[in-house]
């Protein structure tokens, strides 16, 4: 990757926008770099970074939150952030795995791309812990919108549309998130040998339950092996995370013991197998194979998920496994990507969307990496592009083909 | 009252054709959806923000999407501006019409869709009340988190409209945080959906920007929610304290030392009187400020975080510490906490603020709040969310006299002013409306709200929703 511009303040950045909006030259926008798999191949005339915008603004635990530039290196914010026993509660997903990038993912590319994980139910996506950003525009005026309270609702919240954006709106400067005690004990619930039917109604029946599972997966049998070095117990992998004060975690754990024993051999992971577990699943470990094989991340209602690996089964050949409370089924296709199949099924089953997360390069040159959006929902898409970068100079083409 | 906000200049030729829209109108709708009489058109002249009233040109209640949309189109072509009601409570002057508006209340789309245990998801109609959803699902043993304290009146699209919060938003979060779809109408008529029962949708996050965009991007006619699986148990304890002070730095403390109740409730003296005078819900009359402090969970889990959060409390000097013996007790206690504004009312007009601030500066704003307001000699009571900062100071005054009103607006704007000053925010969960409409400059630059208003005008280029609201009237864009 070459890199044409790394302006080391915000004043830089929009300095190079402006230039860059008044010759029409288009611009790559990149923190890492990790992540640049995301979305559809862009080719721009120029490449801007906001690796040397680094730092954490400012800390204050006791009220939860942190601000920083947006090239501060993920790891740093991590580091800080566990260094006063806390932690980013939407737990984002590390993509270097499944793309074999590597490079430090960056604050700025994680709420750019809404980057989620496991704990999405009960702790929302990285889009619930942003509470305010600053940008450049494609006019290359800075922008302020939301703050640093936990509650605010003064004027439209250009935050969450900041939040997944891919860097199409505009170049994240500063964010500011909310962030979450570290849970002070955990363990994992795993019923042994249920089928992927078995295994949803299984985790909708506990979760009628008051368990508070802040994760929830289904691991068949096909890719069971593949986490904890294959330590977890024979047979597909139900498995239920809980999380707390230590004693809450086993009345927790003994509840849910006695409600799934019915379905299946249970048995529990502790605390150490748990962080490891739920990070493979966030990270996708089963599927970080080397390969550039077609890999889909599928949003649909719990219901939809086994139903549609079924379906799709008697077509092709696929393998996949489910991260109920992620709201998610990864699925890894043998050879094509089968995009018209997917996106066919999961609509067919009630809605929810299909994004292609990695393949060959031919295959992401045909296939929209983000599932098509009706007719009027697109132009609104186009219309609110329009408005932030007029000139349509960032990241053309990463979401929408049409720029 | 001298009108210290006003609102845009009605069109003159809208009024002109006033006859003409109300039968072309009658037209579109059903039998007795339009409403044009002026005796009938009178309780859809304000909401609960009082102070300021304007009688509509009409009010449209569709039965359908259809219908909204049908209404929306017209109004549209004829550049009729429309105002979106729900149950009219907002405090923010959100739902006030204006001469030429046709206002469209959904209270007539008032089922319930679909509810689906599987899944943890409702679909209703925008005209549902906040509080049917849980009570649909109650006894499934689910519940729909978001709470405003007029959630037995208020409904999921005006909801939707304010992002609303409520006393239990500490631990589950507000609208935004547990809306998983919506149908809505653009300004064109045009229907879209965006979301449904996955978590997140494809494409621009443009759920999270209609939710608390105050009716001004489009009308939601259907939302999907999340339901959550209701705790074992759950228990409000009430913390009595010597000063303000100390009740706001035991909560900044109880928060710093990582420890979540789902509620942190705060009262002091003047709100405990007035609450207790109404509910009589037995909180203590000894104390200078109370907290709230609700723990849910097993009798054990609830036990071991009570004895947390009793020790942080100790450290501040806490006189009084109360757990309610029942479920009728705990009721009451809620009740007292959730009519505070209804109570209020009872004793005097209010005006009610609800600026946000970092918990560092609860203890700080709080004791300039009083400053403030004894400085133009007038009462304030205070009780809020104290667990994320959002401050409901209600400043206590006499609507008839002309210059008491003008001194309780005045003081209401400097104390949103220090919220801002102290990192905070004019709004936490009311909303803009009309009330904080003129203070937005204070909060954001003038680049910052064009480019919020850029984002508006690519829903609503002509600004027919709800126009008087949110943007300062001057420094507009051509339509």
């Amino acid at each position: 990757m070459i890199v044409h511009f790394e302006p080391a303040s915000e004043e830089g950045i929009a300095s190079v926008v402006r230039s860059a909006a008044a010759e029409r030259v288009t611009l790559a926008i990149v923190g890492g770099g990790t992540r640049s798999g995301l979305g559809n191949p862009v080719r721009t005339d120029r490449t801007l970074s906001t690796r040397r915008l680094s730092g954490i603004v400012s800390y204050n635990p006791a009220e939860m939150t942190m601000s920083a530039l947006a090239g501060t290196p993920l790891a740093e914010v991590e580091a800080a952030l566990r260094a006063k026993g806390q932690m980013l509660s939407f737990e984002p997903m590390d993509h270097r795995p499944i793309f074999a990038t590597s490079g430090e993912p960056t604050i700025g590319g994680v709420f750019a791309a809404n980057v989620s994980g496991p704990r999405r139910y009960v702790a929302g996506a990285a889009r619930d812990s942003l509470l305010g950003v600053r940008f450049v525009n494609g006019a290359g005026e800075m922008i302020k919108a939301g703050g640093r309270v936990m509650k605010n609702v003064t004027g439209l919240d250009l935050v969450k549309l900041m939040a997944g954006s891919y860097g199409t709106l505009g170049i994240l400067t500063e964010v500011t998130f909310k962030v979450l005690p570290i849970p002070p004990a955990a363990a994992t619930v795993v019923v042994s040998g249920l089928n992927d039917a078995e295994a949803a109604a299984a985790m909708a029946e506990t979760m009628a339950q008051p368990v508070e599972a802040s994760g929830a997966a289904h691991l068949p049998e096909s890719v069971r092996g593949r986490f904890l070095d294959g330590a977890l117990p024979d047979g597909a992998a139900t498995v239920l995370r809980l999380e707390g004060l230590a004693d809450s975690v086993d009345l927790r754990a003994e509840k849910l013991t006695a409600a799934l024993s019915r379905f299946g051999p249970v048995s529990r992971l502790d605390a150490d197998a748990t962080r490891l577990l739920w990070a493979e699943i966030r990270d996708v470990k089963p599927y970080a194979d080397g390969t550039r094989r077609p890999l889909w991340r599928v949003s649909v209602a719990p219901s939809a998920g086994h139903q549609l690996v079924a379906a799709l089964r008697l077509q092709t050949g696929v393998d996949a496994f489910y991260d109920w409370q992620g709201g998610l089924v990864w699925l890894r296709m043998e050879a094509d990507a089968e995009a018209e199949l997917v996106r066919r099924y999961v609509g067919a089953l009630g809605g929810g969307h299909a994004s292609l997360v990695r393949a060959a390069d031919n295959v992401r040159t045909a296939v929209p990496a983000f599932e098509p959006q009706a007719p009027a929902l697109a132009q609104l898409t186009e219309l609110i592009r329009a408005r932030f970068d007029p000139a349509r100079i960032f990241n053309p083409g990463r979401m929408a083909a049409s720029g | 009252m001298p009108e210290m906000i006003g609102f845009l200049k009605p069109k003159q030729a809208v009024l002109d054709r006033r006859q003409e829209i109300v039968a072309d109108l009658k037209d579109l709708l059903p039998k007795g959806c339009l409403i044009s009489e002026e005796r009938e058109l009178k309780p859809f002249e304000t909401d609960a923000f009082l102070a300021y009233r304007r009688l509509p040109l009409a009010v449209a209640l569709p039965e359908t999407t259809e219908q909204v949309s049908a209404v929306l189109k017209y109004c549209s072509r004829y550049g009729v501006p429309v105002v979106p009601r729900g149950a009219g409570t907002s405090l923010s002057g959100g739902a006030i019409p204006q001469e030429d508006a046709v206002v469209i209340g959904l209270s007539k789309m008032s089922r319930i869709l679909d509810i689906d245990l599987f899944n943890r998801t409702a679909t209703v109609q925008a005209g549902v009340t906040n509080l049917n959803i849980s009570e649909a699902v109650s006894a499934d043993g689910f519940f729909y988190a978001p709470d405003p304290s007029s959630q037995l009146a208020c409904t999921i699209g005006g909801n939707i409209g304010m992002n609303s919060g409520g006393a239990h938003c500490l631990k589950y979060g507000v609208t935004t945080n547990n809306l998983l779809g919506v149908k809505m109408v653009l300004f064109d008529g045009t229907v879209i959906e965006l979301g449904g029962k996955a978590l997140d949708a494809a494409g621009y996050d443009l759920l999270g920007l209609v939710c608390g965009s105050e009716g001004q991007l489009g009308i939601v006619t259907e939302a999907t929610v999340r339901l959550i699986a209701k705790p074992e148990g759950a228990r409000p304890v009430l913390f009595g304290f010597a000063s303000s002070e100390a009740a706001g730095a035991c909560v900044a403390d109880v928060i710093g030392a990582g420890i979540i109740p789902v509620a942190i409730e705060f009262m002091d003296k003047p709100a405990i009187e007035i609450c207790e005078a109404f509910a009589h819900a037995g909180y203590p009359l000894d104390v200078e400020a109370l907290l709230i402090v609700e723990v849910e969970g097993s009798e054990a889990e609830m036990d071991a975080m009570l004895q947390r959060i009793i020790e942080v409390a100790r450290r501040h000097g806490v006189t009084t510490i109360r757990e309610c013996q029942s479920a009728l007790e705990a009721a009451l206690i809620w009740k007292g906490r959730k009519s505070a504004f209804g109570a209020t009312g009872r004793i005097a007009d209010y005006i009610c603020m609800d600026g946000t601030v970092p918990l560092s500066q609860l203890s700080h704003v709080l004791r300039k709040t009083g400053e403030i307001v004894a400085g133009y000699g007038l009462r304030v009571a205070n009780v809020f969310h104290a667990g994320d900062g959002n401050m409901h100071p209600l400043i206590l005054y006499n609507i008839n006299d002309p210059e008491d009103a003008a001194r309780a607006e005045a003081a209401g704007n400097d104390i949103l002013k220090l919220c801002v000053d102290a990192g905070g925010c004019l709004t936490g969960e009311h909303g803009v409306g009309i009330e904080k409409r003129d203070l937005m400059l204070h909060q954001y630059s003038r680049a910052d709200l064009s480019q919020q208003m850029a984002a508006r005008a690519a829903f609503d280029p002509e600004w027919i929703l709800n126009p008087s609201k949110v943007f300062p009237l001057e420094g507009r864009p051509a339509a």
